[in-house]
């Protein structure tokens, strides 16, 4: 492999993309020894047709969605995994958002987000993405991701992770109102002041 | 009228499931004066479109990028 320049460099994004990918998985599958396959079954599968992917970018996002399916595959079969506890502090978990009336807190009203459409391309948006959703409580962020990214409906959600419907739409609406929140604060408020 | 705590809530629900006839009407009613849980609505839908588009534009258009790409 001598006469490839690209080799340690190459090696190092895989690492890189096998961690990011790895914290992926985690999240929707504790159970470590499945998560690790999910990832290396992707990677692999991957891999063996990476000569047609020229843009590293595009290589990625393509290794997500076949990462994706695997953990469809795992989350739709015999696997369970109980959330404990899911809605423990479901009470005043939205106390930071709202006044005791119910209505929006100064300062974290909504406010107009303006154009997104240039967002899907653009990686540091999804950067600040990804860390808004590590910020999330884990079992937030983990009914928001089976939701979301691995397009799960409700029910296969609440069979995976033996949860009410009423508590998994509780979780999401905490998941939501937080995610909105950071990207507000991390993104949106920082792109109107350039 | 409603509160926004459960206008957000509705919304949030919106996306799992269709809302009654009476869900729907008190959500429209509190959105037509409430321009935080307006915004609120608006990026609920912005961010399910920016996430499923990540996922299916790569999906979709590998074969094109990398032609463009070559260029």
């Amino acid at each position: 492999m001598d006469d490839l320049p690209v080799t340690d460099a190459l090696t190092d994004d895989i690492d890189d993309l096998r961690r990011d990918m790895l914290a992926f998985a985690r999240l929707q599958i504790s159970d470590e020894h499945l998560a690790e396959d999910a990832v290396q079954e992707a990677l692999e599968g991957a891999l063996r047709n990476a000569s047609s992917f020229s843009r590293k970018a595009t290589l990625k996002t393509w290794v997500f969605s076949i990462l994706r399916f695997k953990i469809a595959d795992i989350l739709r079969g015999r696997y369970r995994e109980p959330v404990r506890e899911a809605c423990k502090d479901c009470a005043g978990d939205t106390d930071s958002y709202f006044d005791d009336s119910g209505h929006w807190q100064a300062g974290v009203t909504p406010r107009a987000w303006g154009r997104t459409d240039h967002l899907v391309a653009d990686r540091q948006f999804w950067r600040v993405f990804d860390a808004c959703l590590e910020a999330l409580p884990p079992e937030q962020a983990r009914v928001f991701m089976m939701r979301e990214f691995i397009e799960l409906d409700s029910r296969e959600i609440c069979e995976a992770l033996e949860l009410s419907t009423s508590n998994l739409h509780v979780l999401l609406h905490r998941a939501r109102l937080r995610l909105r929140e950071c990207l507000s604060a991390s993104w949106f408020n920082e792109e109107s002041e350039r | 009228m409603m509160s926004c705590e459960e206008a957000t809530r509705l919304m949030s629900e919106q996306q799992e499931r269709p809302l009654k006839l009476r869900e729907k009407a008190g959500l429209t009613m509190h959105t037509a004066i409430c321009s935080g849980c307006r915004e609120f609505g608006r990026q609920m839908h912005t961010l399910r479109d920016l996430i499923r588009r990540d996922y299916s534009a790569t999906n979709d258009s590998d074969s094109e990028l990398s032609d463009s790409d070559k260029k």
